[in-house]
């Protein structure tokens, strides 16, 4: 066995499942680059008609929130309920709103 | 600094008390990490080695549809090792690392795949009974506590299905032949009965993970009322067949409203899980050979990658 081969970076796959959806992340793989990285999702995450278009990105490139901070990081939202169309009455009456 | 772990265990225990998931970034009892790298890993490389017994009839399926959906099938274990592998790796723990902790024995993969395929009719069996035992494993596994691993369950069962339906086909065009091919199902059926069965693992009197594994969230029921469920499954199947099932023991029992059944040899079991199988050492020397001899285009990948970037910084 040969320990001296580097191992291939590791990337993030996204895929877009049909045209007017969002890509969403499915898992990641191995490549030498991004182009093989491309070419072994299309066979690893698209076996059956799964996407029309798919992303990778280097995964040491994704900057992510940190979860213990969770709390801090999404408490400006909490207390803002104004934001939400249920925190305003509005009569019974009024069409269309 | 020494972090108090206490409120750290806390957020955990509630996470699984809510039966909501644990994501990769989330704190978790190492314990938990490590039990999950050890059964995910398994479950990777039961994929990997299981392309093996398969393989060895892709040259001598009987023509050119039972080739390419053989081809399609061995193709899909890839795939399911590889969504397996990328959960593993969320835990740490590197792909090298996982494919040294294989070729060194350190980790298991499913016994199942020591056994031998000696004729085209277990290409049929594997999809009918190996297969329809891994769905029974794996359908609970979506609702795991550890995102990641349920996630790639979701993908894999959904893909399983070809491979039961394929292989109960198989048999069933088989069994519509003449009786020499009838015979051979048949005598597949025998060979892969009870190591199906043992599929589940030992019983849950002598299987000492499952426990804290439940209570955890990793697994959702235990190793013998998967097997009943299974059983349960099967037995109308192999009737629609027209096999028997080679288990003098075999009947349903109106009372529990399921099927009694004769106990594997849980010595066989063990034996071959310790590597004393029939295929062990072929199975494993076939998965360093191609580790080794895929080395040079690993490497050749990385050297024009590097060059490719070299090039675009001039």
């Amino acid at each position: 066995m040969t320990d001296n081969t580097a191992e291939w970076p590791l990337y993030e796959v996204f895929v877009r499942s049909k045209r007017g959806l969002n890509h969403v992340h499915v898992g990641s793989l191995h490549a030498p680059d991004a182009e093989f990285a491309l070419r072994h999702a299309r066979d690893v995450y698209t076996r059956r008609n799964e996407g029309v278009s798919i992303w990778v990105v280097k995964s040491i490139d994704i900057t992510a929130s940190s979860p213990s901070e969770k709390d801090p990081l999404f408490a400006p939202s909490g207390d803002k309920v104004y934001r939400h169309p249920t925190f305003y009455d509005i009569p019974d009456n009024v069409p269309h709103m | 600094m020494q972090v108090d772990q206490a409120p750290l265990e806390e957020a955990f225990e509630a996470t699984i008390a809510g039966n909501d998931r644990i994501e990769p970034r989330d704190w978790m009892p190492e314990k938990y990490r490590q039990t999950l790298i050890r059964q995910v890993a398994q479950h990777a490389h039961s994929e990997i080695i299981g392309m093996q017994p398969e393989g060895n009839w892709i040259t001598r399926a009987p023509s050119l549809r039972r080739k390419a959906v053989l081809l399609a099938k061995v193709q899909d274990e890839a795939g399911h090792g590889l969504y397996l592998y990328s959960a593993t790796e969320t835990l740490g723990v590197s792909r090298d690392e996982l494919t040294r902790r294989l070729i060194e024995g350190k980790q298991k993969y499913s016994s199942i795949f020591n056994y031998p395929t000696l004729s085209y009719a277990d290409v049929g069996t594997i999809g009918w009974l190996v297969d329809g035992a891994a769905i029974c494993n794996q359908v609970p596994l979506c609702r795991t506590s550890y995102g990641p691993y349920g996630r790639a369950m979701i993908r894999i069962c959904k893909e399983e299905s070809f491979h039961q339906r394929q292989g109960y086909e198989l048999l069933m065009t088989m069994m519509r032949g003449t009786d020499e091919q009838r015979a051979m199902v048949q005598e597949s059926v025998d060979r892969f009965w009870w190591p199906a069965l043992m599929m589940f693992g030992p019983p849950d009197g002598d299987s000492p993970n499952t426990a804290q594994s439940m209570a955890w969230g990793i697994k959702r029921h235990t190793n013998d009322e998967l097997r009943q469920r299974f059983v349960d499954m099967t037995v109308p199947q192999a009737k629609a067949l027209g096999v028997t099932l080679p288990d003098p023991q075999l009947q349903w029992n109106e009372e529990r409203g399921a099927h009694d059944f004769g106990e594997p040899d849980w010595d066989e079991f063990w034996a071959v899980v310790k590597g004393n199988g029939p295929c062990n050492a072929q199975r494993m020397a076939h998965r360093k050979a191609a580790y080794d001899d895929g080395a040079w285009v690993r490497e050749a990948a990385m050297a024009f990658a590097a060059k490719a970037q070299e090039g675009q910084n001039d």
